[in-house]
């Protein structure tokens, strides 16, 4: 692959995908891809953070998220400390700006964020002196998400550009759908959300996007079939009826699936709730993208974290 | 204690029962207006203090009928004293304190306690409401009786609706029978849900969960349809919306005794003054889109909206210092009340005699005060106006011991230069100077 110097990401913190342009976009990519190769090595790791202080602060729990970034700060040489919720102070009443003060006090390079709320990790990202990425605020953004889901459609496509691609389930709740819709139209392509009324956000038609209710109607001529993850609590009775009636007309199956383009991928952030949004022989089978994503995951955060290590003071 | 006579000369004084601004002064005797003289001044009685307006507006003091204190109980944010100060520095002669205090102002004891200690501490006048139903729980109703002669001007559940509609039914009918006032916070709390800003795109797009106009229409619909089969007095303390305003419009055309606010904030600001998640503009009910901003400007104009309150609540970093979904509702106002009103002024949107009468006159009559006129024999709450005094509010000058400002670091236009409550000065700026 040729390497062409991507040019340098402007911002100090990355916060979501909103406020970045399309050449900064593509310039995260490009980085990525160049990860991709990286990680394929039997010698990873890379010394862009050497020395580098990188705090996972995690007030949700989450596995791939967090391994993902992990992972991506020590192949950069970094030094990566994990804070989850259930040992930290949170729990004892401490404020997130406490939290964020505490930690800042620990002098960090880059702290990394996932909260409940959305809004919480611009919040602490102005109390902070090092680079903050957001890795989910509440259903606000998953920048990161957004960008290893766009690396992942850009290597198997080849391009972006004029792509339909249907987001399908509760974009009502989801950062990775909001993100996702800002990221994909950035880059160019149509985009469609699909799913019932109950789970889509209002004024969503504002966004640019084409609205279905219809699943089978809105798969029709999709080029990418992202699915999202419906919550637990939400299943029965307080947004949709039950598992079983939201499968029948929102869970992708073969049938459904196959209204889409004959190379239609599909994806899907994980963790997949089989048989509610998704069959699980679609999870696993040939237009899946979905294993995929996750490796696309650990480069898209190594790019993120390079990107914004050049912001670091002595950088 | 008695005060020697004042007189306040070259003013332009403000009447609000007739709307009229025509040059004058005003001499205040033992507490009250002794005489309103237009035109050039007459001779200072003897011993008499004089002050100069400088030919700033005279206008009866500011009523508020919505304040949050926090005495009893959270002092820390707000006492009697400092809600009182912040109070007389924006020109609010009377506040209407909400119950929403610990022990809640449920019982005749407890409205005796705030008013003895707004005597005793309060610069101006505090009037205190009192709970609807016991201890806010919205199921039994209190002592309409003994509460209105131990001295509540009005009855409320503060920042909770009087959701059970059986319970609304009786507190009416039996409102009615003693001439009480049911002022109700028209919001529907299943709704309202779990949102936290008006919902639409701007939520959408800052992923933040919205609250429905109609939580607000369908709690003020079922509560007009009440009235109409009660006949009780009723107050909505606040709306926010268009779709509101149609509502009280109709149940005012229908001659039922329905009267409605508006707060400061749903006035001048918009749901995008969240900005990126200012939790300090996240309010119940919440800034709605500038559409409504409008249409309630509009009602207000044209009188379907009576009253203007500051809607004042202190909050502390501890509940405001949150992310956006996590952070208490509420803004200070008290003292930012004229500041922020008189920008619908200076943008032309309304006259400031409509401005004025909607904040002294209206509450007055709502609230059945002899306060608010601008009569000789009237009490002597005054406030002097500079309309045209700009500055850019400091949180930090503020007298509230919160400091929750939604307009902090704004540019306003237009205070409070003298505060008189009973006669007695409360608030002047240095620019007002008292002649013996």
């Amino acid at each position: 692959m040729t390497q062409v110097a991507p040019p340098s990401f402007p911002h100090r913190h990355l916060l979501g995908i909103e406020g970045l342009t399309r050449p900064e976009i593509e310039g995260l990519l490009d980085r990525a891809d160049a990860a991709v190769d990286v990680s394929r090595q039997v010698e990873k790791k890379r010394n862009v953070l050497r020395g580098r202080t990188q705090i996972n602060l995690f007030f949700e729990p989450s596995t791939r998220t967090q391994s993902s970034f992990e992972l991506a700060g020590k192949r950069l040489g970094a030094d990566v400390m994990n804070m989850s919720v259930a040992s930290s102070s949170v729990k004892k009443g401490e404020t997130l700006i406490d939290t964020a003060a505490t930690l800042n006090a620990m002098r960090p390079d880059i702290i990394v964020v996932r909260h409940q709320s959305a809004g919480a990790v611009h919040l602490l990202a102005r109390k902070v002196d090092c680079s903050v990425v957001n890795a989910g605020d509440g259903a606000h953004e998953h920048p990161t998400q957004a960008l290893l889901d766009a690396l992942t459609i850009r290597r198997n496509k080849g391009r972006i550009e004029g792509l339909q691609v249907a987001i399908c389930g509760d974009v009502l709740h989801s950062r990775v759908a909001r993100s996702n819709i800002i990221s994909l139209q950035a880059l160019g392509a149509r985009v469609r959300v699909i799913g019932p009324t109950s789970l889509l956000p209002s004024g969503i038609a504002r966004f640019g996007v084409e609205v279905f209710t219809d699943m089978r109607e809105g798969l029709r001529d999709c080029d990418i079939v992202m699915m999202l993850r419906l919550q637990r609590e939400r299943m029965n009775g307080s947004f949709v009826p039950s598992v079983k009636e939201y499968f029948r007309y929102y869970g992708l199956d073969g049938d459904k699936l196959a209204l889409a383009r004959p190379d239609a991928l599909v994806m899907h952030p994980g963790p997949m709730n089989r048989g509610v949004e998704i069959a699980s022989d679609i999870a696993d089978g040939a237009q899946s993208l979905i294993r995929e994503q996750v490796e696309m995951g650990v480069a898209v955060r190594m790019a993120v974290l390079e990107a914004l290590a050049s912001h670091l003071p002595n950088g | 204690m008695s005060l020697r006579p004042l007189l306040l000369s070259n003013a332009r004084l403000l009447d609000p029962a007739t709307g009229q601004e025509t040059p004058g002064s005003v001499l205040v005797r033992e507490g009250r207006i002794a005489d309103i003289a237009h035109g050039a001044a007459p001779g200072a009685p003897e011993g008499a203090e004089r002050i100069d307006c400088g030919g700033n507006v005279l206008a009866p003091g500011l009523i508020d009928m919505r304040a949050f204190v926090g005495e009893p109980g959270a002092e820390h944010r707000e006492t009697l004293a400092s809600a009182s100060a912040a109070a007389a520095a924006g020109g609010v002669t009377t506040l209407v304190c909400m119950p929403d205090t610990n022990p809640v102002i449920d019982g005749p004891a407890i409205v005796d306690f705030v008013l003895r200690r707004a005597r005793d501490t309060a610069c101006v006048t505090v009037l205190p409401a009192a709970a609807v139903t016991k201890g806010l729980a919205g199921r039994e109703m209190t002592e309409f009786g003994l509460l209105q002669e131990a001295g509540a001007v009005a009855f409320t559940d503060g920042l909770k609706a009087v959701t059970n509609a059986q319970v609304m039914r009786r507190a009416l009918t039996y409102a009615r029978d003693f001439g009480a006032l049911i002022m109700q916070h028209v919001e529907e709390p299943d709704l309202v849900g779990e949102g936290v800003m008006n919902e639409g795109e701007f939520a959408s797009r800052l992923g933040l969960a919205g609250i429905p106009r109609e939580a607000e229409t369908v709690m003020l619909e079922r509560d007009i349809r009440l009235v109409r089969l009660t006949g009780a007095r009723y107050h909505a303390a606040m709306i926010s919306c268009a779709d509101s305003v149609e509502i009280v419009r109709r149940a005012k055309e229908a001659g039922l005794p329905v009267t409605c606010g508006v707060s400061v904030n749903n006035l001048v600001l918009n749901e995008n003054d969240i900005g990126h998640y200012r939790t300090f503009c996240r309010l119940a009910p919440p800034l709605r889109h500038e559409s409504d901003r409008q249409a309630v400007v509009e009602a207000l104009k044209e009188g379907v909206i009576d009253a203007v309150v500051s809607d004042h609540n202190p909050q502390d970093v501890e509940t405001k210092r949150l992310p956006f979904a996590e952070a208490a509702d509420g803004a200070l106002g008290i003292e930012t009340l004229l500041g922020a009103a008189m920008r619908l002024v200076h943008t032309g949107d309304i006259g400031l005699p409509r401005l004025i009468q909607a904040l002294t006159a209206a509450p007055a009559k709502i609230l059945g005060r002899e306060a608010g006129r601008l009569t000789a024999g009237a009490p002597a709450d005054l406030v002097l106006i500079d309309p045209d005094l700009p500055y850019v509010l400091d949180k930090r000058q503020l007298k509230s011991r919160s400091k929750n400002s939604p307009f902090d670091e704004a540019r306003l236009q237009g205070a409070a230069a003298l505060t008189l409550v009973g006669g007695r000065v409360v608030h002047r700026l240095p620019e007002i100077a008292v002649a013996a």
